[in-house]
């Protein structure tokens, strides 16, 4: 074991985490707007909207995030979207996410009794009053699971955006392999350090989960 | 900007070509999932504090650690501890062991399913505890976690362009392949996006297909 390797990559290593944590975090928030618009929109807009954002949801689901990657990265610039490799990273996080943060919010909507909302139609409480009072705040208790298992999918999709050379933690990692030729510690390290930040989240989630179903263990 | 419909006619061949590697890595890492998975599964459940013990750490890490640096992992190191496997075989297993994980939850979630009475009622019938699982559960757990497998699979249909790290020629590959030689990533890269969308719409349709037959009345 050659750990002192760790210390002189040691800068470049918290640059790739930084750089991981960055996209991680923008791209699945990102993520989770655009899939919670797209759910809304899915839910209340016009029959035309509904089947586009269908098609959207099928095909972005339907193929790999690297070739999705690829055309925004690479393909980008020939429609004139010329992006760095950060930013193309990001937003194909975005995109990738969005339409499995919007099935997620569907399932979450449906679960909610129609009864209740026809008894809050009749009391007259106005319909954006309802979605922010009744339908989200008990929506949080069936989509908190899978909301976490997604955020931890897309953990370790980070590791995909090395491929159009986006500075992150597999990047940096390759890079000192080709330069020090060491592949065992550097491999086995960053293993340790994706389960890290893996059961963090899922931790996180769990704390969550515990938070918003706690007026059902009370009861 | 011009879209080259000639490119992609061109190079569809070789796309084509591709896609079967593609579909070999993920039916032989399918394979490698369902019945690894069933084993680990086995181990989870079992009565045996040390076999469940290795069958969670085993899914833990699996599950924690992203595919592609399982990939490397394969392709890199098992070398060093004298296993010199090529990279098509490296990829295969690291695509099936990863997902072998997954089938383990979901057929263990399938497991739970099954009514108690069933094992129970074979015990005081004195089924031997290999025919219970051949003939009862393992039949019924496959039933019962179909739609989930056939997910499963359709993931391993996108996770398979991983394997393109370690220079297998497959899908994705070729595609950046191709894309060197031509400078249309727009033609070739949307070609291969819908190549792998057409795979797992066949998938998918099958799997509803092969739920509707299995299904009992």
């Amino acid at each position: 074991m050659e750990l002192d390797l760790f210390l002189r990559y040691g800068p470049a290593l918290l640059e790739g985490f930084g750089v991981t944590v960055l996209c991680w975090i923008v791209g699945s928030l990102g993520g989770v707007v655009l899939g919670f618009i797209l759910a809304c929109l899915y839910r209340w807009g016009p029959a035309p909207l509904r089947w586009v954002i269908y098609a959207y949801v099928e095909v972005i689901r339907g193929t790999p995030f690297m070739i999705q990657l690829f055309l925004l990265y690479y393909g980008g610039p020939y429609m004139g979207l010329v992006l760095t490799p950060i930013q193309a990273g990001i937003l194909s996080f975005i995109v990738y996410g969005s339409p499995y943060f919007a099935e997620i919010f569907r399932s979450g909507f449906n679960a909610i009794p129609l009864g209740q909302i026809e008894a809050a139609r009749c009391l007259g409480i106005p319909e954006w009053r309802i979605v922010l009072r009744i339908t989200l705040p008990q929506m949080l208790v069936p989509i908190t699971a899978p909301l976490t298992n997604f955020f931890i999918i897309l953990t370790k999709e980070t590791a995909i955006l090395a491929t159009v050379t986006v500075p992150e933690l597999l990047f940096q990692v390759q890079s000192m392999m080709a330069e020090t030729f060491t592949y065992v510690e550097p491999l086995l390290a960053l293993s340790l350090f994706y389960w890290f930040m893996v059961t963090l989240t899922a931790r996180f989630g769990a704390w969550v989960e515990t938070r918003v179903t706690r007026h059902l263990s009370r009861a | 900007m011009n879209f080259s419909f000639e490119t992609i006619w061109h190079n569809l061949p070789y796309l084509l070509a591709a896609a079967r590697w593609t579909l070999i890595i993920s039916l032989a890492g399918m394979a490698i999932s369902v019945i690894w998975g069933i084993c680990i599964c086995a181990a989870r459940i079992s009565s045996s504090r040390l076999l469940s013990g290795i069958a969670a750490l085993y899914i833990s890490f699996f599950r924690g650690v992203p595919l592609l640096v399982q990939i490397l992992v394969f392709f890199y190191i098992l070398p060093y501890v004298g296993l010199d496997l090529p990279a098509i075989a490296a990829a295969i297993a690291a695509v099936g062991l990863c997902s072998a994980a997954y089938s383990a939850e979901i057929l263990r979630g399938s497991l739970q399913a099954i009514p108690a009475g069933q094992t129970e009622a074979a015990h005081a019938l004195g089924m031997p505890p290999m025919s219970l699982w051949r003939r009862i559960l393992v039949p019924q757990a496959i039933r019962i976690g179909l739609p989930s497998l056939i997910n499963e699979l359709i993931l391993l249909v996108k996770v398979s362009s991983l394997a393109s790290v370690v220079g297998i020629g497959e899908l994705t590959r070729v595609a950046q392949n191709i894309t060197g030689q031509t400078y249309r990533p727009l033609e070739i890269y949307i070609t291969a996006a819908v190549l792998y969308f057409l795979i797992n719409l066949v998938i998918s349709r099958a799997g509803l297909l092969a739920e509707k037959r299995l299904k009992v009345s």
